[in-house]
């Protein structure tokens, strides 16, 4: 049999009984497209963490107020911690640690923000200067806030690019321009360049405020919510982790180490942490998928093995009429392949397109990884091999008779 | 040539055994015209379906030109089907959901034939046939049951088989109509074609040179026709 009658007839056979065709292909499509569409929104998930957990600085080394484990210092304003840090302690700290290292302290909260007739409710970062150093924040627009306007408490605030677009229009340049917060008005100084992030891990959806201010005018007290310790490389880390938890002990006159009431956490171990939640997310997102995958798969089987009768009848025909065992192989796998790929593609698109909806609803990026595309067409090739070509050779080694008789 | 010796088939369904032939022997030798008369159930297809290789007898013998054909391979079986035997099936079998002219195509394709050439003798086929070119394109689930037996003949002819083997090839048409089939088929006998008909009709039996009869699986009488029927207007081969 020559290549092109072999694919004419395949062809033939295909679009002659649109309805198998099309079911089965619905089920690859579904099942294959639940895949790629899951795996990536999880991944994407994951990246999407892991990115803003690197945003937020490098080599870090957090204190936090009260005992509470966890990724939640990194992610909550603060609001509702124990109140159990000081400037004293961070300055404490700054002084005390053997190697090079820049200390930062923050105090934040949530506050309304008023502008000339628009407003908005964000994280307000009460901080001194060395915070752009060490949360590597940059400003596009002024200045930071400085240590002067630290002690003197001064009344200027420098907006993240988000909170900068609802207060006063895309690319606008406020510097000067005044925003109230809780009945006092405060002078824009700077605008900061985007960090990225999205949701609830939004990081430019924030205003920047000296830190004595933060503590006198909105939250009314003296302590401060985190303390962060950059560390010149990776490997002082651990070193400096040690230093900062023993000199917190002393202060806090505090001998037993488990009764501390402050958590002194690394950035690595941070970045562990989210990743074992994110990994146990994408393998659910996964699981679901694979039963989706299944589901697909059983689709095809149905298909393939309802209509194996006609099929049989059919080879017994093409072998009565002088077809061989390799013509009726070669066709039943072409076409058993021309199904799957096809639905494979179509599953792929679905897919993408599944998961660009979800990016742009849930505001990540989702991207569809090679290797859930292999696992993807690796099953329903299978299971269209195994249900559409073998039943087939099965069938072209019964006599024509046997096989025309076939129930 | 066809010879059978001592042939029997038995089919077996769990413990029931049921011999469908005892026994049979007989030759047909090339260029014969033989009709296969009988009761219905006394096996004729079952014999038409051992003498076109499509199935094997549980006993017996089978030689076709020389070559025992229960020893041949699979392949050297479809090469056989596909070059020298052209079968008629008593229930058509013809491939649903495809085009009339398609169906009649099909044996060239397997015997690698260039497209066009194929439809061309697809259409002498089913012109010979008796069936009417309006018809060619239609699919095989939208004509008659006349006119799907026209189309099983058609296909049967179109691979210009040296063994036609027809399997009440008659029996859905008028008589008007089983006159061009018969016309056709007397035309390849005189071509030195080896025809063999099964028929439950004297009228068709009678086209024929020599009547074979079956009975319960055994063959009664074997007789040569000397008062053939002959068909006069007949159709381009
Ligand atoms: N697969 C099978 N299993 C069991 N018995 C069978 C099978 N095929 C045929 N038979 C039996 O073999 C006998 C002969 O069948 P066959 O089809 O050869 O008859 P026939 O002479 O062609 O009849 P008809 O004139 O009705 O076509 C029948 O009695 C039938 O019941
Ligand atoms: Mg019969």
């Amino acid at each position: 049999m020559k290549t092109e009658d072999l694919i004419a007839e395949c062809y033939n056979a295909l679009t002659a009984n649109k309805v198998r065709t099309g079911l089965t292909m619905l089920g690859i499509v579904i099942g294959i497209g639940s895949v790629i569409a899951m795996v990536s929104v999880g991944n994407a998930a994951k990246s999407s963490i892991e990115s803003s957990i690197q945003s937020i600085g490098s080599n870090l080394i957090i204190v936090s107020p009260g005992s509470a484990k966890g990724i939640g210092a990194l992610v909550s304003s603060g609001r509702g911690s124990s109140q159990t840090l000081t400037r004293e302690d961070g300055k404490a700290i700054d002084a005390q640690i053997s190697l090079p290292h820049t200390t930062e302290m923050e105090n934040s909260t949530r506050g309304q923000l008023v502008a000339k007739g628009t407003n908005t409710n964000t994280r307000i970062i009460g901080t001194t200067a060395s915070y752009a150093t060490v949360r590597s924040v940059e400003v596009s627009l002024g200045t930071f806030i400085t240590d002067d306007q630290d002690k003197g408490t001064s009344k200027v605030v420098v907006l993240g690019p988000t909170t900068r677009d609802d207060l006063f229009g895309a690319d606008a340049d406020p510097i000067g321009q005044t925003v109230r917060i809780n009945g006092n008005t405060y002078r824009v100084i700077g605008v900061t360049k985007p960090k990225g992030g999205s949701g609830f891990l939004n990081q430019d959806d924030v205003v920047y405020a000296p830190l004595s201010t933060v503590q006198h005018y909105l939250v009314g007290s003296s302590f401060v919510t985190t303390i962060a310790i950059q560390a010149a490389s990776p490997s002082d880390m651990a070193t400096i982790q040690s230093e900062v938890t023993a000199i917190l002990l002393d202060r806090h006159h505090i001998s037993d180490a488990t009764q501390a009431d402050f958590t002194v956490q690394n950035q690595t171990d941070i970045v562990a942490t989210a990743s074992t939640i994110t990994n146990t997310f994408t393998t659910l997102l996964a699981a679901i998928a694979s039963i989706s995958l299944l589901v697909g798969g059983i689709g095809i089987m149905n298909m393939m093995l309802t209509t194996v009768t006609e099929r049989t009848r059919e080879i017994g025909l093409r072998k009565a009429i002088g077809a061989k065992r390799k013509d009726i192989s070669a066709q039943f796998l072409i076409e058993a392949v021309l199904l799957t790929f096809a639905g494979g593609f179509l599953g792929i698109l679905l897919g993408w397109l599944i998961a660009q909806a979800i990016s742009s609803f849930a505001g990540i990026a989702a991207t569809i990884t090679p290797s859930s595309i292999a696992l993807a067409f690796g099953v329903s090739a299978a299971i269209g091999v195994v249900f559409g070509y073998y039943p087939a050779r099965r069938a072209s080694r019964l006599n024509p008779i046997e096989a025309l008789r076939f129930e | 040539m066809i010879e059978c010796t001592n042939i029997s088939k038995t089919y077996v369904t769990g413990a029931m055994e049921t011999p469908v032939l005892k026994n049979v022997t007989f030759t047909i030798n090339d260029g014969e015209f033989v009709a296969i008369m009988g009761p219905s159930g006394s096996g004729k297809s079952t014999l038409m379906h051992i003498l076109g290789a499509l199935d094997t007898p549980t006993n017996g013998e089978y030689k076709l030109d020389g070559r025992v054909v229960s020893q041949l391979s699979d392949d050297e079986l479809a090469e056989l089907r596909q070059s020298k035997i052209g079968f008629v099936f008593q229930s058509f079998n013809l491939l649903s959901r495809t085009s009339v002219l398609r169906n009649v195509a099909l044996p060239l394709v397997y015997a690698e034939i260039p497209e066009e050439e194929r439809l061309a003798r697809a259409a002498k086929a089913l012109k010979a046939a008796g069936m009417d070119e309006s018809r060619f394109h239609h699919m095989t689930n939208q004509i008659s049951g006349g006119q799907m037996q026209r189309v099983a003949i058609a296909r049967a002819l179109v691979n210009d088989p040296s063994l036609l083997l027809a399997d009440e090839p008659t029996g859905n048409l008028d008589t008007k109509t089983g006159d061009i089939v018969l016309g056709t088929f007397q035309k390849l006998h005189t071509l030195g074609h080896t025809i063999v008909l099964i028929t439950h009709e004297p009228y068709v039996a009678e086209h024929a040179n020599r009547i074979i009869t079956i009975k319960d699986g055994v063959i009664i009488s074997d007789i040569k026709n000397t008062h053939v029927r002959a068909i006069t207007t007949s159709h381009d081969l």
